[in-house]
């Protein structure tokens, strides 16, 4: 009995203390998150956050480096030195000029081949060994500085006390309270989702049912950026997507939906998928009109391209969104826009987002994460800084073919972000490269041979 | 004993999760500028060894699109793997690698009857060389001239064309009638021996790697 009693008031306390500690929690959650994101004001928190985090990041970098110093050691810098500059030249021009250099003959009258021709290859190919365009876009960009994330430093080592304590800190800050904030962020916004919308489904067709559904999701959309602490600048938010036009943007992570759809509503396509994401994907396309496929579907194009015109038609239908790429790229690089979407006819509004590496790596490597992985990443990382700038609306222009617009607007989308404008096809993250590139250069070459041989026997 | 040390430090396994911060006392007898430059290669060398095993074979090389497109690419890969090999480890791949280094201003007027250094001119010619004796053994075949022509050209010449200009060459280049290039031979044609195509170039901005530590 006197057991009993020994443990009666000491679980009443306790039980006393989570439910006020849980009540705090949630009210705070409740005032200064999800209460603004429902009206999508901001107190500059995060904003205040990044700052604060940038100092520390310097301070780190320089530490490190001057640790480095100390004991004589060296670092890895990736952006060092080894630079291959090359100056965008021909393969005629380039073999002539070896031709020139190696040959004590006059030029007038050319030979057909030269040995030395085998140096241009040669050298193109070593270069491409060193270091080429393509690979380094599928892994994750390196940094210069350090951001307290031991994923992403080469450099890590034990080399003061104040800078491993620092780590240590944020490591404790980041697993011990942002993340359980972040997932507890993301439940409530994606739970939000699903019910609320399903709701709205009940509502007859009309003005309010849109209204509403607009609100349903921005607020959703706007709670799941605060899970991720999403630091967002939006530019030129006069260009912002229209009814009836398709928005394009270049694609890092999926993440990039989130950041899109929460400054604008937008209809999104993609493939049906099971779990959890096919929930979402079935509630929500009772609020207001979304572009499922069925995986069969994705295949046959014209069904694609058909329900894409449809729907853009369809002027009461939001604008869509899609990601031309078709696969995720590290940003820091635009690559070959797929031409299905600009074959449709209708206006394109280009966007342009570039993540700030230093908070956090947003690049999804899907061949080395799966997705449940790499949202923990994203949430256990300091913060997602990021800009989106709004390109004004572009058309097909007359004679331009669906290949040359895409590659126009992709050059706009990659000038506005900074990125390398590249004609590769994202496809190379798994596929092979077709022959048909290698035939160009063999065609090429041939021509300078047999050329020279035709103008000999004119004369 | 010099060159072991420099293995010791460069140890492919002991990279492997993190390009660890190397002392500089071992590197410095051995390399002459940009220690940043060999890590810099290293870690592109672990970022193509997609099976993290320490070496590479073709097909690591194969996936770099911009070599895949090259007429030449396979012949450029065979270069990184001695005979009757089909992995390379990151030694190898830098010896490969340093054939490239620039020529530098000061080894130009050396003594010119002091025998050139291993890694000058004499040795990218020989890779050059290399590139067209398919079957190493060190003479240019009428067939084996053929047999790069065809990769360099694809199927846009005809088998005669193609005929007469190897002919043609070869009647320039031998000239001990043995209807082959042998590489004496091939250093003489044309002004192949002045050829100055890395050494101008300040396209590429290499490590400065002596060729005889890397050498065995």
């Amino acid at each position: 009995l006197l057991l009993l009693l020994d443990f009666n008031p000491f679980d009443n306390l306790l039980c006393i203390l989570l439910g006020i500690s849980f009540t705090v929690w949630f009210t705070l959650l409740l005032v200064f998150i999800i209460v603004p994101a429902i009206f999508g004001v901001s107190f500059g928190i995060r904003r205040l956050y990044m700052k604060t985090l940038l100092k520390i990041f310097e301070w780190a970098t320089h530490r490190i480096e001057r640790g480095a110093k100390d004991n004589n050691h060296l670092l890895y810098k990736p952006y060092s030195n080894a630079i291959i500059a090359k100056e965008p030249t021909s393969l005629e021009e380039e073999i002539n000029e070896i031709r020139r250099r190696g040959s004590n003959r006059d030029l007038d009258s050319a030979s057909e081949f030269e040995m030395s021709d085998i140096f241009y290859f040669c050298r193109r190919g070593v270069e491409s060994i060193m270091d080429d365009e393509v690979t380094k876009r599928f892994s994750a960009e390196e940094l210069e500085s350090w951001n307290l994330l031991t994923r992403s430093n080469y450099n890590f080592q034990h080399i003061s006390l104040r800078l491993t304590v620092l780590w240590g800190l944020g490591v404790v800050i980041r697993y011990g309270f942002l993340l359980p904030l972040r997932v507890t962020l993301a439940f409530t916004g994606v739970g939000l989702l699903v019910v609320l919308t399903s709701i709205i489904g009940f509502l007859p067709n009309g003005r309010m049912k849109n209204f509403l559904s607009e609100q349903v999701h921005l607020m959703c959309y706007r709670i799941c950026v605060r899970a991720l602490t999403a630091i967002i600048t939006y530019h030129d938010s006069e260009n912002k997507p229209k009814n009836g036009g398709i928005c394009v943007a270049n694609h890092t992570s999926p993440i990039d939906v989130i950041i899109l759809a929460s400054d604008g509503c937008y209809a999104m396509v993609g493939q049906i998928h099971g779990g959890l994401m096919g929930v979402i994907q079935k509630s929500m396309v009772k609020a207001c009109p979304h572009i499922w496929f069925e995986r069969s579907e994705v295949k046959d194009r014209h069904l694609v391209a058909k329900r894409l015109s449809d729907h853009v038609e369809d002027t009461t239908k939001l604008p869509i969104l899609i990601f031309p790429e078709g696969t995720c790229i590290n940003n820091t690089s635009v690559m070959m826009f797929k031409k299905g979407s600009f074959e449709i006819g209708s206006t394109v509004y280009p966007v342009a987002i570039k993540y700030d590496p230093r908070f956090g790596d947003a690049f999804w490597n899907s061949s080395q994460f799966g997705m449940v992985n790499y949202l923990l990443r994203m949430m256990s990382s300091w913060a997602i800084v990021c800009s989106v700038w709004y390109l004004p609306p572009m058309t097909r222009e007359e004679g331009e073919d669906a290949v040359k617009f895409a590659s126009r607007v992709k050059a706009a989308i990659a000038r506005q972000g900074g990125l390398v404008d590249l004609l590769w096809d994202g496809g190379l993250k798994r596929g092979k490269v077709k022959d048909t590139f290698k035939e160009e250069q063999q065609k090429l070459y041939s021509k300078m041979l047999v050329g020279t041989q035709e103008d000999r026997s004119r004369s | 004993n010099g060159s072991k040390s420099v293995v010791r430090t460069l140890r492919p396994e002991a990279f492997k999760s993190m390009i660890p911060t190397i002392p500089v006392t071992n590197m410095v007898c051995f390399f002459a500028v940009s220690h940043s430059q060999i890590t810099r290669l290293y870690s592109r060398f672990t970022s193509l060894d997609k099976g993290e095993n320490g070496t590479l074979s073709r097909e690591d090389f194969q996936r770099i699109p911009e070599l895949a497109i090259n007429p030449l690419g396979d012949r450029i890969i065979n270069a990184f793997f001695p005979e009757g090999e089909d992995q390379v480890n990151f030694r190898g791949f830098m010896r490969t690698l340093a054939h490239f280094r620039p020529i530098e201003d000061n080894e130009k007027n050396k003594d010119p009857t002091a025998s050139e250094p291993l890694n000058s001119r004499t040795n990218k010619l020989l890779f050059a060389f290399q590139l067209y004796d398919l079957d190493r053994d060190d003479k240019i075949s009428r067939d084996e001239l053929l047999q790069v022509l065809r990769m360099m050209v694809g199927v846009n010449i005809s088998d005669e064309q193609l005929g007469s200009i190897a002919d043609r060459t070869i009647q320039e280049a031998d000239q001990n009638g043995d209807n082959s290039i042998s590489f004496n031979e091939f250093i003489k044609v044309g002004n192949l021996q002045h050829i100055n195509v890395w050494a101008g170039d300040h396209y590429l901005i290499l490590s400065y790697i002596l060729l005889s530590v890397l050498q065995d």
